[in-house]
Parts: C-alpha cells; sequence; structure tokens
C-alpha cells in the first residue's frame, strides 16, 4: 500500500495504490491524517483507482478521513473508486455520507 | 451441496501480513470453479473479514493459530470454514450486528456485515475461551454453463 499526495489551490488530492486491508488500513490511516493536518485543505480527493483489493478495513478509513475533513470543515469527495470497493463501501452505506464516483 | 470434488486446509500464524495470504489463496483454489471475476472478489473479501477477526479479536494482543478450509462442490458451491482457538464471542448474536466492534477506531463493525452481503450462507460458532469457527458458502456461476 502505498499514499502519495499532490497539492492545487487548496485541493488535496490523496491516491491509495496497492491493497487495503487490515494490515495496511494504519499506517494509511496515520498517513492521511498527517497530510490533512499539515496541508489543512478546502477540499480532499480520495483517490482509489489504483486499489487492488479492499475490506471493511477500507471504511474505517473513509470514515476517519471523513471524520478529520470535518474537523476543519473540508469537503470529501471519492475519485476512481473501482467495483469492488464501490460494494464493500455500498454494503456500509458509506455512499449515503461520502460522493463516491 | 452434493458430493466435494477438490478441497484444501492451510494453518497460519495470526499475523496480520498473512491475510493477503489468506484471501489470495482461496481465490486461487475457488478459480477452478470457473467463477466470474465479481464472484472471486466476494470470495476474497469475505476470507479476508474471517481471517481478520481471528487476528483482531480471537487472539487480540496474542499469536495463535488460523486454520482455513476451502472445498469446492459438484453443484458449483464455494465452502470456506475459517477457524481460531482465540477467546471466542461472549454473544454471537450482538458482534453480527452492523456498527458492532470491540476493536479499536481502526475498525469499522462491518466484518459480518461484508460477509453476509457477499456469500449466500454464513454460520458463525463460538464458545468463549475456546475459539470461534465461521462457515460460509456461495453458490458460484460456472461460466462454461452459459
Amino acid at each position: 500500500m502505498t499514499v502519495n499526495h499532490s497539492l492545487s489551490d487548496g485541493l488535496v488530492r490523496i491516491e491509495l495504490q496497492g491493497e487495503l486491508g487490515h494490515h495496511e488500513a494504519i499506517t494509511a490511516m496515520q498517513r492521511i491524517n498527517e497530510i490533512i493536518e499539515v496541508h489543512l485543505p478546502r477540499r480532499v480527493q480520495l483517490d482509489l483507482a489504483g486499489l487492488s483489493f479492499m475490506d471493511s478495513s477500507g471504511i474505517a478509513v473513509v470514515m476517519r478521513t471523513l471524520r478529520g475533513c470535518r474537523d476543519i470543515g473540508a469537503a470529501l469527495s471519492l475519485q476512481g473508486t473501482p467495483q469492488q470497493a464501490r460494494r464493500v463501501l455500498s454494503a456500509a452505506g458509506v455512499d449515503k455520507v461520502v460522493d463516491i464516483k | 451441496m452434493k458430493n466435494i470434488i477438490n478441497e484444501f486446509t492451510v494453518r497460519f500464524p495470526s499475523r496480520s501480513a498473512n491475510e493477503s495470504f489468506a484471501r489470495s489463496a482461496a481465490a486461487a483454489f475457488v478459480a477452478q470453479l470457473d467463477p466470474t471475476v465479481e464472484e472471486l472478489y466476494d470470495i476474497k473479501t469475505a476470507v479476508s473479514e474471517a481471517v481478520t477477526n481471528c487476528i483482531v479479536h480471537g487472539y487480540r494482543d496474542t499469536l495463535g493459530s488460523i486454520s482455513m478450509t476451502v472445498r469446492l462442490y459438484e453443484n458449483g458451491t464455494a465452502e470456506i470454514i475459517v477457524r481460531d482457538r482465540g477467546c471466542g464471542i461472549d454473544d454471537v448474536k450482538l458482534a453480527r450486528e452492523p456498527m458492532f466492534t470491540t476493536g479499536g477506531a481502526d475498525r469499522s463493525g462491518m466484518g459480518f456485515t461484508i460477509m453476509e452481503s457477499f456469500m449466500d450462507k454464513l454460520s458463525v460458532r463460538s464458545v468463549a475461551g475456546w475459539g470461534t469457527t465461521v462457515k460460509m458458502s456461495k453458490r458460484l456461476t460456472r461460466r462454461e454453463a452459459k
């Protein structure tokens, strides 16, 4: 699992690549929180296009990211969500609280 | 489910690095039934949840042994049994409720909900102090039959 980010005009784009299960989740959460706390963006895009697998650990990562965004008044959206990850997120109702594309 | 046409059992320590191995091994074996890509992902996801539960809850703060059996049946059903000898679950009904977790902030409490959503059948047997057995099955489409 790798976590990369880029900045432009108040937007932070965070790319997750690889598999996101329990083994990778804590590191991913910590890295995402660091990025948000350092840059204090107005908008956060979580780009999931590079995920080859995600289980319910990914739900916790997305919800924790949402909480971090709300704490600083930033908007969160998911981009490039693969079908498998989308099904996991939808089964948990995450699509009702986060914009998933 | 009729006759078993193939099966394997694997035993591994409850290290989180083995979660990826377990889901990949199960999916690779089930691929013999020629399922769809989506069905294979369903199996991988459900196995990942079951094995993670053993590691996070069954053997919380300890290292134990997890066994996984995958059986393939003549009628195209895949059955997966994941077993630990950890602390067990006091209240299985409560544990299966969405959002319930005894794990930390990094857990969503959606593991059993995902297993139920992605598989056809799920049963959980647990005895506090003796461990937990999760048995789940899914009837696969078998693309060759189309």
